[in-house]
C-alpha cells in the first residue's frame, strides 16, 4: 500500500490550489493560476492512480477478496468517550469502488483542467474558476475517499456548494443566478433526507462509521428486530430518505429539475460536474451502503430500480426533443444515471448475483469518460460557433475534424455501439435487468434505443446536416490544450470498455466472471444501430421530417419539448400552493397575532409612560410633596408593621 | 417639644408654598433648626449626664451653614439665567 501521506495528498493538493488561488489568484498569480491548478492535479491524478495500481494489484487483495482499508483516520468530535461512546472519526476508506472513484474524479478532473486552459482564456476571473475546481475535486475526493457517513456529508454539502458557485459563475446573467439558485435549493431539499437517513440509520446503528455500520445492518434479517413505522422498518425509511438525498444530487426523477438547467455554468464545469463527477455522487452513495441496501426489505430496492428506470426513459424521450445541445446532453446524463441507478436496484448482494452492482460502477466508470468527452467536444462546439442553438449549427465536419472524430467515438460509446466501452457496460446492466426484473428490462432496451437516437440527432445535428455558415474571423478549433483532452478521453471511451471490471468491483469484493452473451447482445445493439439509422434519415440533412414527424405527434411532443411540465407542476405547488395558501396563512398570522401581539406591548408601554411622565414636572415644590407622601406612607407602614 | 414640633411644621409649610427660593431655604433651617431643639431636648430629659447631641446639633449647624452657601450659590446662579427666583419659573428640568 502506498503511504499514508500520499493517499492524503490526493485530496489536499487541490485544496491547496483552492487556498491558494482564491486567496491570491487575482492579485499575484494571475494568468499562471491555470497552469498551478493543472499541476495540482495532475500530481494528484498520478498519485490516485498509483494507489489504485497497487491497491488492484495486491494491496488490497486478502484470501482473494477486495478488502476495505482504512490507511488513516482520527477521532475528530468526541462526543462521550467510552465503548459505547459517540465519535465521530474522519478516515479514509480504500475499497474497490472508491480507488475507482479516486481514479475518475482526478483523470476527468485534470481533463477539464487542461481544456479550461483555452476554453476560459481570458477570462476575467480565471484564477477563481481555478480555486473553484480545486474546491470541487477535493470536496468530490473527500466524499468518494470518507470512512464516515458523516464525514461523507460534509463533503456531500461541500460538492453542492461548489457545484452552485460554478454554474453561477457567470453570474452576470440572470438565468445563471436562477440556474444556481435553484440547483443549490433543489439539493439541499433532497439533503434534508439524506440528513434525516443518517440520523435513522445511525440510530440504530449506534455508530456512523461505514465499515461498523455495514457490519451492524448488513446482516439477513436484522429488519425483524428494528422498530417499524407504517408497515416500513426503520432500516427501510433511512435508506429510502438517503436514497432522496442521493436522488437529488444525482438528478433522479422528480428531482431533476435542476440539472438541465446547470448547464448555465461554463461548459467544462458541465463535463466535470454535471456529467462526469458530482451527479453520480447518489449512485456511489448507494453502492457504499449497498450491503445494508440488499438486507433491507426489497421494497426498497425495488424504489430504486423504478426511480432510476422512469428517470432514465424520461430525460431519453425529452432529450429527443430539446435543441440546446448541452441541454440535451443534460438529459442525457439523467438518463445514464437512472440507468446505474435502477442496475443497482436490480442487483443482488454477493457474487454473481451483484452483477447489477458491478454493471452499475462500470457504467459509472466509462460513462464519466463519454460524457465528459462530449461536453467538451460540445464546449468546442460552443466555443466555434458562440450559440448552444442546434439551428446555429450544421456541417461542421469539415471544420472541426478533431472535435468531429472525438464526438463521433463518444457518441458510439454511449449508444453501446460494439466494441466501444459504453455497449459493455450497459450490456452488463441489460443482463442484470433481464436476470431479476423483465418489466425495468424493456424500458431499459427502449430507453437505450432513445439513447441511440437522440445522441445521433445531436451529432448528425452539429456535424451533418446543412451548410456550414461561414464564421468570419473564427480562431479555428480550439487551442491544442483543448484539443489534447478530447484525444485522450477519445481513446478511453474506446479502451474503457475492455477493463475486465468486474474482477476488480463487485459487490462483496470478491472477484467474478462475466458471462459474455452474444445472443443477448443482439437485441440491444439492433435497437441501437436502429436509432442510429432513423437519426441519419431525419437529421444527416437538412428537410422537413422531423418536423413533420414533431406535428404529427401533436401534444405527446410538445409535452417532452416542455419537458413534461415537471417545472411548471413545481412552480404550481411552491408558487401556488405553499406560497399561496400555507404562506398566506402564515404571512396573515405573522402580520396581525405575532406582530400584533408585540405592537399591543408597545402601545401599552407607551401609553402607561405617557401618563407616568405628568409626575415628572420639574416643579421642586411637587417633588417635595411626594417626598413628603412617601415618607409619611412608610412611617405609617412602619409603625402598622412594628406592632 | 412643642416649639420644635411647631418650628417643623412652620418650616415644611413654608417650603410647600412659598415661591420664593430665599424663603424656602429659609424654611429648611427652620426644619433643620426644629430637629437640633428636638436633639437637646431629648438629650436633657433621657440622658442628662452625657452631651452627644449637643456635638450632633453642633454638627448639624456646621452643616446647615455649608448647605446654605452651596443654596445660595445655586441661587444666584438661577438668578442670572432666570432673571429671577421664582421656582415656579424654573421648571425645564421636565420631560
Amino acid at each position: 500500500m502506498p503511504a499514508t501521506i500520499i493517499i492524503l495528498l490526493i485530496p489536499l493538493l487541490p485544496l491547496a490550489a483552492f487556498v491558494l488561488l482564491g486567496l491570491f489568484g487575482k492579485k499575484y498569480v494571475g494568468k499562471s493560476s491555470g497552469i498551478i491548478a493543472t499541476l495540482a492535479i495532475l500530481v494528484s491524478t498520478v498519485l490516485a492512480l498509483q494507489t489504485a495500481t497497487q491497491y488492484f494489484t495486491g494491496a488490497g487483495l486478502l484470501n482473494g477478496t477486495f478488502q476495505s482499508l482504512q490507511p488513516w483516520s482520527y477521532d475528530w468530535l468526541v462526543f462521550s468517550t467510552g465503548q459505547s461512546g459517540l465519535s465521530i472519526r474522519t478516515g479514509i476508506l480504500l475499497d474497490p469502488i472508491s480507488v475507482m472513484m479516486l481514479v475518475v474524479v482526478t483523470f476527468i478532473s485534470l481533463m477539464v483542467h487542461v481544456y479550461s486552459l483555452g476554453y476560459m482564456k481570458g477570462e476575467e476571473r480565471f484564477s477563481m474558476y481555478y480555486a473553484y475546481l480545486g474546491l470541487f475535486t477535493f470536496s468530490m475526493l473527500g466524499l468518494v475517499m470518507s470512512s464516515n457517513i458523516f464525514q461523507m456529508y460534509m463533503c456531500w454539502e461541500l460538492v453542492g456548494l461548489s457545484s452552485f458557485l460554478l454554474i453561477g459563475f457567470y453570474y452576470e446573467k440572470p438565468s445563471a443566478v436562477a440556474a444556481c439558485k435553484k440547483a443549490f435549493i433543489v439539493t439541499r431539499f433532497a439533503d434534508l433526507g439524506f440528513l434525516l437517513g443518517i440520523l435513522i440509520l445511525s440510530n440504530q446503528s449506534g455508530t456512523l462509521d461505514f465499515n461498523s455500520m455495514i457490519e451492524t445492518l448488513g446482516k439477513p434479517g436484522v429488519c425483524k428486530n428494528l422498530p417499524h413505522f407504517m408497515g416500513l422498518s426503520a432500516l427501510s425509511w433511512g435508506l429510502a430518505l438517503v436514497f432522496i438525498g442521493g436522488a437529488g444530487k444525482s438528478a433522479l426523477f422528480p428531482l431533476h429539475i435542476w440539472l438541465p438547467d446547470a448547464m448555465e455554468g461554463p461548459t467544462p464545469v458541465s463535463a466535470l460536474i454535471h456529467a462526469a463527477t458530482m451527479v453520480v455522487a447518489g449512485v456511489f452513495l448507494v453502492a457504499r451502503l449497498f450491503p445494508i441496501f440488499s438486507v433491507a426489505s426489497s421494497n426498497v430496492l425495488n424504489m430504486v430500480a423504478l426511480v432510476g428506470v422512469i428517470s432514465a426513459f424520461i430525460a431519453a424521450v425529452i432529450a429527443c426533443t430539446q435543441t440546446d445541445i448541452k441541454r440535451v446532453l443534460a438529459y442525457s446524463t439523467m438518463s445514464q444515471i437512472g440507468f446505474m441507478i435502477f442496475a443497482l436496484g436490480v442487483s443482488g448482494y454477493g457474487g454473481e448475483n451483484g452483477l447489477g452492482y458491478t454493471a452499475s460502477l462500470f457504467h459509472l466508470f466509462t460513462h464519466a469518460m463519454f460524457k465528459a468527452l462530449l461536453f467538451l467536444g460540445a464546449g468546442a462546439v460552443i466555443h466555434y460557433v458562440h450559440s448552444n442553438e442546434m439551428k446555429d449549427m450544421g456541417g461542421l465536419r469539415k471544420q472541426m475534424p478533431i472535435t468531429h472524430l472525438t464526438f463521433l467515438l463518444a457518441c458510439l460509446a454511449i449508444a453501446g455501439v460494439p466494441p466501444f466501452a459504453g455497449f459493455f457496460s450497459k450490456e452488463a446492466i441489460l443482463l442484470a435487468a433481464y436476470e431479476s426484473n423483465r418489466f425495468v428490462y424493456w424500458i431499459a432496451l427502449g430507453t437505450s434505443a432513445l439513447t441511440a437516437f437522440y445522441m445521433f440527432r445531436l451529432y448528425f445535428r452539429i456535424f451533418w446536416h446543412t451548410e456550414p455558415h461561414v464564421h468570419e474571423n473564427h480562431h479555428g478549433e480550439g487551442t491544442n490544450t483543448m484539443k489534447l483532452p478530447l484525444l485522450i478521453l477519445g481513446l478511453c471511451s474506446v479502451a474503457a470498455g475492455f477493463i475486465p471490471f468486474s474482477h476488480y468491483v463487485s459487490s462483496d469484493g470478491k472477484p467474478f466472471e462475466t458471462h459474455f452473451h452474444l445472443a443477448f447482445s443482439v437485441a440491444p445493439v439492433t435497437l441501437g444501430l436502429l436509432g442510429i439509422i432513423t437519426a441519419y434519415v431525419l437529421y444527416a440533412r437538412s428537410n422537413g421530417k422531423p418536423d413533420a414527424i414533431a406535428g404529427s405527434l401533436g401534444a405527446v411532443y410538445r409535452a417532452a419539448y416542455r419537458k413534461f411540465y415537471i417545472d411548471e407542476v413545481y412552480l404550481f405547488i411552491t408558487k401556488k400552493l405553499l406560497f399561496g395558501w400555507i404562506g398566506a396563512a402564515a404571512a396573515w398570522f405573522d402580520k396581525y397575532i405575532v406582530d400584533g401581539l408585540v405592537n399591543a406591548a408597545g402601545w401599552a408601554a407607551e401609553t402607561v409612560s405617557d401618563k407616568l411622565k405628568i409626575i415628572q414636572s420639574g416643579r421642586i415644590q411637587q417633588y417635595a410633596v411626594y417626598f413628603l407622601a412617601g415618607v409619611l406612607l412608610m412611617a405609617v407602614l412602619f409603625i402598622y408593621m412594628w406592632h | 417639644m412643642f416649639i420644635s414640633t411647631a418650628l417643623f411644621f412652620i418650616g415644611v409649610l413654608g417650603f410647600f408654598t412659598r415661591r420664593n427660593l430665599v424663603t424656602m431655604l429659609m424654611s429648611i433651617e427652620l426644619i433643620l433648626n426644629s430637629v437640633n431643639i428636638n436633639f437637646i431636648a431629648f438629650n436633657k430629659y433621657l440622658w442628662p449626664g452625657k452631651i452627644d447631641a449637643v456635638f450632633f446639633a453642633l454638627f448639624i449647624i456646621a452643616i446647615a451653614a455649608a448647605e446654605a452657601a452651596v443654596a445660595i450659590a445655586i441661587i444666584i446662579n438661577l438668578y442670572r439665567s432666570h432673571q429671577s427666583i421664582d421656582v415656579e419659573q424654573a421648571a425645564e428640568m421636565k420631560y
